[in-house]
């Protein structure tokens, strides 16, 4: 019987293992950015039955908020109009209550962030927005909207031909309520083919266009024509 | 030191492990007011929160940094601990039991993911960062990255507090990260492979 020596003895020869968990955790880590959406959504498509149970008591519910100025627009009824301007016919000014009263429509779609997160089956309620513009009337010189945000100067500008897709929506409820503050209350605009900063927030105002502009993000770098999978870098 | 206690870490032990563990805390909370939308709402100042966040972040590596250089060889003869796995580590890790050295197994491993998240954590942000200006640095999976590192690191820390902070058995750890010393008998029972100088 010996006593345990201090340093390593012969049958207990120490191994380098720290360095291989290191360089293997980096080395897992970078190359997630090729695999990791990926691997993600494979684990969403295996789990989301017990995903989309648990989703209501998660906090963020898979959504962030994404603001550019200071101060998050504030809903006041009294106050709020929708503008329709620009080439029209006859600008309409709609209140809260009047944009209620507009034909309801429903859809469930998917809401992609060009950042890489996506919030799957969102339940938007509102109106189309071709219901919308056609109390304007707009004029057939007018090829683009311009949609303006109470958060200034946010702006986006979709062609008329984009806005004409069958999806495309003004929504005022999510998931069965009044659209939250934080997601653009009172009334924000759904293009579900399209990256979220084009689905403008908080909207004020809308403009019949000749053509499309560069809106906030574009200016930025970021795609006009921003369709999910095939614009900003991503698909071919 | 008081008679019966041993030192178990430098003070640039400690300080490399204060800086890391302010960092941590300060991007946590400045990080949840950006991911989670009830704080986002609160405060409601994204760009701000977003610039404290990524510079917070920059001058946390760089502290590190300033840390390690100034730790030279004292950090490196630590680095060679960590790294240095035998045959009772491995014992240990199956549960088994064995005596330790001055870091058991698991802390080896919890030190070592640590820093491999401290460099992960880095790339993504500087990605998330510069991809915001230039599709060049876009990745689709950039952030899921930097969210799957704070939701393991969160499981590391909880764990990590527990046994600093509850767990009766090992909260003694605790006086050598804050004063430097620890009870020779807890040593000894603890690390029992371990030689204090």
């Amino acid at each position: 019987m010996t006593e345990p020596l201090p340093g390593p003895g012969p049958d207990q020869e120490p191994r380098r293992y720290g360095r291989g968990i290191f360089l293997a955790t980096v080395a897992g880590g970078i190359s997630s950015l090729y695999w990791g959406k990926a691997a993600w959504d494979h684990v969403t498509g295996v789990i989301s039955p017990v995903a989309n149970a648990i989703a209501p008591i998660l906090p963020s519910g898979g959504w962030r908020i994404y603001t550019i100025s200071g101060h998050m627009p504030v809903f006041d009824p009294s106050s709020w109009r929708l503008k329709i301007g620009g080439l029209v016919e006859q600008p309409v000014s709609l209140t809260y209550d009047e944009l209620l009263a507009l034909p309801h429509v429903e859809q469930v779609s998917t809401f992609h962030c060009v950042t890489g997160w996506t919030v799957d089956h969102v339940h938007w309620g509102g109106v189309r927005l071709g219901d919308v513009l056609a109390r304007a009337r707009p004029q057939a010189s007018g090829h683009a909207l311009r949609f303006v945000s109470m958060e200034v100067p946010y702006v986006d500008y979709l062609t008329t031909r984009q806005a004409s897709l069958h999806d495309v929506m003004l929504a005022y409820e999510m998931d069965g309520k009044p659209l939250p503050r934080e997601h653009g209350a009172p009334v924000r605009l759904i293009i579900p083919e399209m990256y979220g900063y084009k689905n403008v927030k908080w909207l004020q105002g809308i403009d019949v266009v000749p053509r499309a502009g560069s809106g906030y993000w574009e200016n930025l770098g970021y795609d006009r024509d921003a369709w999910v999978g095939r614009s900003n870098g991503y698909g071919a | 030191m008081k008679p019966g206690y041993v030192r178990r870490f430098s003070p640039v032990e400690r300080l490399l492990h204060w800086a890391n563990a302010a960092g941590f805390f300060f991007l946590l909370v400045t990080g949840l007011i950006l991911y989670l939308p009830r704080l986002s709402m609160l405060v409601s100042r994204r760009q701000t929160i977003q610039g404290i966040h990524f510079w917070g972040g920059v001058g946390w590596l760089a502290t590190l940094a300033v840390v390690i250089v100034l730790g030279g060889r004292r950090l490196l003869a630590t680095a060679r601990e960590l790294d240095t796995f035998d045959r009772d580590d491995l014992r240990w890790l199956r549960g088994r039991g064995a005596p330790q050295g001055r870091f058991n197994a698991g802390q080896k491993i919890n030190a070592i993911l640590t820093a491999a998240f401290t460099i992960l954590f880095g790339v993504s942000g500087l990605l998330l960062w510069f991809g915001e200006q230039d599709t060049r640095y876009r990745f689709a999976s950039t952030v899921i990255l930097h969210d799957g590192l704070m939701y393991v690191s969160l499981l590391l820390l909880v764990g990590h507090l527990y046994l600093a902070l509850i767990h009766p058995a090992t909260r003694h750890a605790l006086r050598g990260m804050t004063l430097g010393s620890v009870s020779s008998e807890w040593a000894s029972r603890h690390h029992a492979k371990w030689r204090p100088e």
